[in-house]
Order: C-alpha cells, then sequence, then structure tokens
C-alpha cells in the first residue's frame, strides 16, 4: 500500500514535468506579452521591464530558470499583479476555489448517485425518461449559460439571492455559483450511476441474494449499490478536472476571487507565470485525485486491492 | 436435524406440488411461452433431476417458482409449497420460503457471489436474516458449514473473497449459503456445468452425501445425462418448454417412451476412430515447445513469468486426430496456438517437414490456408455486421486472390453445401442461426481453403448433446472426403474417445501421458489420467 503510494507519486514527477513543459512553450508561442498594453510603453521602460523580468534571456534560458525555480516551489512574481508573487496569488484564491469545488463535488456526487439509483430502479418509467431528460440538457448546455441564467432568475427577477461575490462566505452567496459548477456534473453522475445500477440489478449474484430471501433494501444498497458505485468512483477524477477547470468560468462570472479567476486575468494578460502557477496547481490536484480514487477504488472493491 | 420423519416412509410426502405452470415473456418481436403448462411434484427427501437441452424451458419453470423471473416474464398456473402457493405470493411473504425453505444453487459459482464481500458474510447473510441471531453466532455456524463442505482452513477461508477461490470451492461455498438454513428443497441449476470434470464428481458426491445427512429433496436441474443416470431417483424430461417424458430414472434410461428422450440417450458421442496408416508422412510436429507468458509488471515493477507450455513434443501424421485433453488451466489450447504460430514459443515447430520457427507474421501468411482454426463459441467467433458468405469467403481474397467474384460464390456454396447448410445462407447473417449452425458455419469458413490441418479448439462444448453429436459427424465425414489432420482440443473425454485416434493428456502445461485412444481409455497409466477417466466414466 504505501509502496504503491510511493510508486505512484514517483510517477507523478515525469507528468508534471511535461504539463510544466508543454505549457510554458505554449504560452510563450501566443502572441502578444505581458507588458503589450492598449497604450503601447516607451521602448526603453518596455526594455528595463523585459531586464528586470529575465525576460530578455533566450527562451531555453528562461525556461531552465523557470524549471529550477518551480522545482523550489516558487512560481515567481505576477506580472499583473505586480505586488504579489504567484504564491501569494494562489494562497489567497485556493482556500474560496477549494470550498467551491467541494461544495460542488459534493452537490454533484450526492445528487447524481441519488437521481441515478432512483431512474435505475424505475427503469423506462416516467419519472426515469424525466430524469434522463433533465440530465441530458444538464450535460449539454455549457455553464457559462446557466450561471448567467441562475442570475437572472434567482438575484435579478426573484431577488432571493445575491448575484455573485463572496461577501460574508456565508451559503447564499455560494448557492448560484454551486449550482451552477455542479450541475453538469451532476448529470453525468447521474447517468453513470443509471447504467451501472441497471447492469447491477441483472448481475447474477442480485439474483442468488434475491432468491435467499433478504430483503430489497439489502438488495438494492448493500450488493446492487456498491457494485454500481464502482464507475462512480472512476469518474471522480476527471469530474475533479472538470470542476477545477469550469470553476475558471464559474468563478469569473460571479467574481468569486479564486484561482480560477486569477488564471482566466492571466491568460487573458498574458500573465506567464500566473498562467503556469495555476497550470502547474491543476495537474498536481489532478493527480492527486486520480490517486485517491485508486485508493478509494481498491477499498471498494477487493479484486484490485493493492498489496 | 431431519427435517420431518416421513422421510424414512416407502411414500414420501411431496414438498412441491407444481400444476399448470406457465411462463411468458413479453419481447419486442411479441410475447414467448417458454414454459407451456408444467406439472411436477417433488416428494420429501428425493433426488428429481429436470433434463433438457437449452430453450427447454427447465431452467425458467424453477426460476418462475422462485420469483426470480426477469422483469418481462410472468408466471400462471400453480405451485404449492406444503400446500402453500407460491405463484403471485407478494415479495414479503415470498421472501420467508425463499433462503429458508427453499435455497438455490446456480451454474456459475463466479458470478453467482457478489465479488465485493468476503464469502463468509454472504453465507451468513440469509442465517442472520431468516433465523436472527448475533452475528458471532452466524460467523460460528459458518465456519461449521464451510468444515461440512470440505472448504479446506475454513478459519481462513471465511475471509476470502470469491476470486481468492477456485471454482470448485466457491460452488461449495454456495452450497454452504445453501445448507445454511437446513432447507426442505434444494434446487440447483447445472451446479457442475461450469467445472472440470474432476471437481465435477466431487461436487455431486458432496451434494449426495449432504442430502442424506439433511435429508432434503435436490431438484437438480441439468443438460447432462451421465449426471442424471448417476444421481437423480426420478426424471422429467423437458423439451420447448413442455414436459415430454417422466418416470424412475432407472426405468427411462433402460425404457424411454418419448422419441425426444430416446435421442438425448443416443446423441452420447460414439464411434472410434482407427489411426492413419504408418506410412503417413508427418504434418505437423513440435520439439521442445514452450510458452511463457509474462504476469503483472509495470511502472517501476517487476513482471512475473508464468510457463504455460513446458516444454512440450507433439506429432500430428496425415489423415490424423490427435485428441488434446485437459481441465481448464492445462495449456491444452495455448499449445494448439503455439503450433499454429499464433503465440509467441520457443522450441522447433515443423510443419510438411519445414522448419516454421522462425518465421514472422508475413512469412506464415501463405502457410496459413493450409491451417485453419475453429473455436469453442460460435457467438463469438463470427462477426455479426458480416453476411455469412463474407465471413466465410474472407480467405479466399488473401489466398486466392485471382478468383472472380461468381468462383467466389460458387465456392461459398460449396463449402455450406459441405457442411449440411442451405447455400441461401450466405446472404444472412450470424444471429440468425442456432448455435450448431453457427458452428457449421465456422466449419465451411475453415475448410473453403481447402487446408490440411485444422485446429479444433473445444468445437462443440457449446452445443448441446444433440448437436453435438451431428457436428461430430460432419468433422468425421470432412475428414474422410478431404484427408484432413485435426488437432482436436477438449476437455470432453467422450467426444475425444469418439473422435481421436491417439489422445495426449495435459495437466498444468505438462503432458503427463499419451498413446492410443483404445489403450489409454482402457488402460491409463498414470494416476491423473486415472482420475479424469473415473471422473467422467463413472456417472
Amino acid at each position: 500500500m504505501i509502496s504503491f503510494i510511493l510508486r505512484r507519486l514517483a510517477s507523478a514527477v515525469p507528468t508534471l514535468f511535461i504539463v510544466v513543459t508543454i505549457s510554458f512553450f505554449m504560452m510563450r508561442f501566443a502572441p502578444g506579452g505581458p507588458f503589450n498594453l492598449e497604450r503601447p510603453l516607451p521602448p526603453q521602460t518596455m526594455e528595463n521591464l523585459n531586464r528586470a523580468y529575465g525576460l530578455d534571456l533566450p527562451l531555453w534560458q528562461q525556461y531552465l530558470r523557470y524549471l529550477g525555480n518551480v522545482v523550489q516551489g516558487d512560481f515567481g512574481p505576477s506580472y499583473v499583479y505586480r505586488d504579489n508573487t504567484v504564491d501569494q496569488l494562489i494562497a489567497m484564491g485556493l482556500p474560496y476555489s477549494i470550498r467551491l469545488g467541494m461544495m460542488a463535488l459534493l452537490v454533484a456526487l450526492i445528487g447524481g448517485v441519488a437521481a441515478g439509483t432512483y431512474a435505475a430502479l424505475r427503469q423506462n418509467s416516467l419519472t426515469d425518461l424525466l430524469v434522463m431528460s433533465v440530465s441530458t440538457v444538464g450535460v449539454t448546455v455549457p455553464n457559462f449559460v446557466v450561471g448567467p441564467v441562475l442570475t437572472l432568475i434567482f438575484a435579478v427577477l426573484l431577488a432571493w439571492l445575491p448575484a455573485g461575490g463572496w461577501g460574508d462566505g456565508s451559503l447564499r452567496f455560494l448557492i448560484l455559483p454551486t449550482i451552477a459548477l455542479a450541475l453538469p456534473q451532476l448529470a453525468v453522475f447521474a447517468r453513470l450511476m443509471r447504467g451501472a445500477m441497471i447492469e447491477a440489478l441483472h448481475a447474477d449474484h442480485i439474483r442468488t441474494v434475491r432468491a435467499y430471501g433478504l430483503p430489497p433494501r439489502t438488495v438494492i444498497v448493500t450488493h446492487a449499490m456498491r457494485a454500481a458505485l464502482l464507475p462512480i468512483v472512476s469518474y471522480l477524477a476527471p469530474c475533479a478536472a472538470a470542476l477545477l477547470t469550469g470553476s475558471a468560468v464559474i468563478e469569473s462570472i460571479f467574481t468569486i476571487p479564486g484561482v480560477g479567476r486569477y488564471f482566466v486575468i492571466g491568460a487573458i494578460n498574458r500573465d506567464y507565470t500566473l498562467v503556469m502557477g495555476t497550470v502547474v496547481l491543476i495537474a498536481i490536484f489532478v493527480i492527486v485525485f486520480n490517486l485517491v480514487v485508486d485508493l478509494l477504488y481498491g477499498l471498494l472493491d477487493p479484486r484490485v486491492r493493492h498489496e | 436435524m431431519m427435517t420431518s420423519d416421513s422421510n424414512t416412509a416407502v411414500e414420501a410426502e411431496t414438498v412441491l406440488t407444481v400444476r399448470g405452470l406457465k411462463v411468458r415473456f413479453d419481447t419486442p418481436d411479441g410475447p414467448i411461452e417458454a414454459v407451456k403448462g408444467v406439472d411436477l411434484d417433488v416428494k420429501a427427501g428425493e433426488t428429481l433431476a429436470v433434463v433438457g437441452e437449452s430453450g427447454s424451458g427447465k431452467s425458467q419453470t424453477m426460476m418462475a417458482i422462485m420469483g426470480l423471473l426477469a422483469a418481462n416474464g410472468r408466471a400462471t398456473g400453480s405451485a404449492l409449497y406444503r400446500g402453500r402457493e407460491m405463484i403471485g405470493l407478494p415479495m414479503k411473504a415470498l421472501n420467508t420460503i425463499r433462503g429458508e425453505k427453499i435455497t438455490m444453487i446456480f451454474q456459475e459459482p463466479m458470478t453467482s457471489l457478489d465479488p465485493l464481500y468476503p464469502i463468509g458474510r454472504q453465507i451468513a447473510e440469509p442465517i442472520r436474516h431468516h433465523r436472527g441471531g448475533t452475528a458471532a453466532a452466524a460467523r460460528a455456524r459458518v465456519l461449521e458449514l464451510l468444515e461440512l463442505v470440505g472448504i479446506p482452513e475454513p478459519t481462513r477461508r471465511i475471509d476470502s473473497y470469491p476470486h481468492e477461490l477456485s471454482g470448485g470451492q466457491r460452488q461449495r461455498a454456495m452450497i454452504a449459503m445453501a445448507l445454511a438454513n437446513e432447507p426442505d428443497i434444494l434446487i440447483a441449476d447445472e451446479p457442475t456445468t461450469a467445472l472440470d470434470v474432476t471437481i465435477q464428481a466431487q461436487i455431486l458426491t458432496l451434494l449426495q452425501s449432504l442430502q442424506k445427512r439433511f435429508g432434503m429433496a435436490v431438484v437438480l436441474i441439468t443438460h447432462d445425462l451421465g449426471v442424471v443416470r448417476h444421481v437423480a431417483d426420478r426424471v422429467v424430461v423437458m423439451r420447448r418448454g413442455e414436459v415430454v417424458e417422466r418416470g424412475r430414472t432407472a426405468d427411462v434410461f433402460a425404457r424411454p417412451k418419448a422419441d425426444y428422450t430416446r435421442m438425448l440417450i443416443e446423441a452420447e458421442p460414439s464411434g472410434e476412430k482407427a489411426p492413419p496408416a504408418p506410412d503417413e508422412p508427418v504434418l505437423l510436429e513440435g520439439r521442445k515447445l514452450r510458452v511463457d507468458y509474462s504476469t503483472g509488471g509495470g511502472f517501476l515493477k517487476k513482471a512475473g513469468l508464468f510457463t504455460a507450455v513446458h516444454g512440450a513434443d507433439i506429432r500430428l501424421r496425415q489423415g490424423q486426430t490427435i485428441g488434446l485433453v485437459g481441465e481448464s488451466g492445462s495449456g491444452k489450447s495455448t499449445l494448439g496456438r503455439a503450433l499454429l504460430k499464433l503465440t509467441p514459443s520457443s522450441g522447433t515447430v515443423l510443419f510438411n517437414g519445414r522448419d516454421i520457427s522462425d518465421f514472422d507474421r508475413k512469412a506464415m501468411r501463405p502457410l496459413r490456408r493450409d491451417m485453419q482454426l475453429v473455436f469453442q463459441d460460435p457467438f463469438g467467433s463470427l462477426s455479426p455486421r458480416q453476411t455469412v458468405g463474407e465471413i466465410i469467403t474472407e480467405g479466399l481474397y488473401v489466398h486466392e486472390p485471382q478468383l472472380s467474384k461468381a468462383e467466389r460464390d460458387a465456392r461459398a456454396v460449396a463449402a455450406l453445401h459441405e457442411v449440411g447448410l442451405d447455400p441461401s445462407a450466405r446472404n444472412r447473417y450470424p444471429h440468425e442461426f442456432s448455435g450448431g449452425q453457427r458452428q457449421r458455419i465456422a466449419i465451411a469458413r475453415a475448410i473453403i481453403l481447402k487446408p490440411r490441418l485444422v485446429v479444433l479448439d473445444e468445437p462443440t462444448s457449446a452445443l448441446d448433446r444433440s448437436v453435438q453429436g451431428q457436428v461430430i459427424e460432419l468433422l468425421r465425414g470432412l475428414q474422410k472426403s478431404h484427408g484432413l489432420s485435426y488437432l482436436f482440443i477438449s476437455h470432453d473425454l467422450s467426444v475425444i474417445r469418439a473422435m481421436a485416434d491417439y489422445v495426449i493428456v495435459m495437466q498444468a502445461g505438462r503432458i503427463v501421458e499419451e498413446g492410443e485412444t483404445a489403450g489409454l481409455f482402457d488402460h491409463p497409466c498414470e494416476a491423473y489420467t486415472k482420475a479424469l477417466l473415473s471422473a467422467a466414466y463413472s456417472r
């Protein structure tokens, strides 16, 4: 088990290296730069700025320098928020993003599993059809549409909830962004769960427990649902990645000062270091989540337990 | 421990009375009558065999009684358990009978147990549900049961997961579960079909001894007449949803009344094959063939090595049939594939006197038309998206590309004729055919190229006995008319005896015994061969 975790963490190093390399060069090949403002700076100022941030060096030197800093956990200074380093910005934004992401994950997971199970137990009924239709809408409508529509209905027309911002961080401010962020994932979970549950209910070993007169609760919860949860657990990692990237959009729409918002601002302003920092952060999250999922999977399914 | 004293009486009490039972499935193509009015009685303590081929409705009859039909199935008629009607009984009431008074074991001991829970927990579940009591008491009872069904080291095995047990042990665990509440009736649905012959015999013996001890009735659903003859007191023969014959086992076997029963009994493969003349040339030879598989392995992890075949020698002459016998995992299929160079191996392979050991795929291609392969599963081995004509002529595109469309079609017609199918079949798709017909299609695909060697990998194992006999006849006829050489891989000794003139017995990747068929069957030398033969023929 410990050796499994260590091996997985060791294999994360080359993955991160590739992520850093690709995003570094992709970012640099995009036209423009951090100091190309609407009103061009005087050439002398530009030159000074470039020298100060090391942007006058050959690209490969900049790359090696950046790599060296990242290894030490230093993502460098931000080009846009000149008073802050990227590390500081991430430290400020991360708590907001984590809270929003965890809430959305919980809503999507619990809502999706419940809706999927409900639909599977009434396969081909009207409720089943309804749940599936709604979840199709949930999957297809992008969150930059869901967000403003929710705001329009609940904040502007009904005026029940605030339209944006974090406020005092109370639940009122979190409801709309959580729903907008969770909805597509909730829909995916519902569809996955329904399919897995229908398959599980047809399994031979479910026939066995029914043949032994065990009550429906045991049949469904103890035996069928546990088997059906396996694909759900495997989807947790891609879901976490989707929530992270989705939060960039949602945080911008609802003006939440999270990491996702810095990512968007950084990308628009060619804030190289800020974008790189958030990309590496997301990559680390995805890797860690994948590891957690594999451990969880082993816990649920004895056949893949890690020695 | 006995459920009732009446077991000892001459005329035992009837515990299950089935009258006019019908089962109907609603399908998109209209309703299907799977069971059309079945009557049967199960007496306390007896073994009743319900016999039939696939589609006879034998399993669905029992599923209907147990309330286990698929969602689109409906049962009508009557099934009285000690005077209590079970058909249409609400689930709550039904659950006081199933698992308590009537229990079941199934064909697939792997999939019939939940892979996610230890077996001990699964066996304890019905005990605690029906009898109550503490977890500790249930666990003690499970240990007792595991001991009873002969699972080694029960204290350790109680916490094992199904995948950690062998097929035989899993079926033993299922039996332990079935016995837990000392039922009146145990329904065994093809309990040994998925097991190796030596294990089959052990499970049947176990069932019989437990039946004596607990005094329960056993309803044995099976297609295997050998099993029936050996263990059943009475037989019910079913065909197409109806009972065609019933009676005491000895009477039915000695004087079958229905034509269908007679056909089933006579469908046991018979006949034998004369060895080829000693001067026939050797067509295929393997010397010190060895096949290794690497297991596991991955990033920063060392791979293991598993040897599937340990240095096997084999010589197949023109017109000869070698039967390759062994239980699952013995390496018999792997050896067959290694001889055809379909799996990497070390050692020497000679085909027609030529050393082909180092041939790569490209070098092998011209030789492929002479060496064909027929698989076990006639459902998985034919592409569902090609017509039968496309399937059987595909090889001609590679090996005889000069043929015109009309010539190819003529060859297809001829091949289908040879395997006893109507040539119009070539415009239809595989799913329109039965298992036996599909296997004929697979054979047509092999012989259309006029090969010299055909490797038959369990070609009859997925078929009903009556169909099996026809396929064996077909293969024999083709061998005679084309002078084919067969490598016949099977776990079924009666089929091997009828088909092969030479037999090789494999165990755990090694050849343990070989010889001419009659000699080997009559005077086996090795203990393993003896065990295999006695398991297969003692019943």
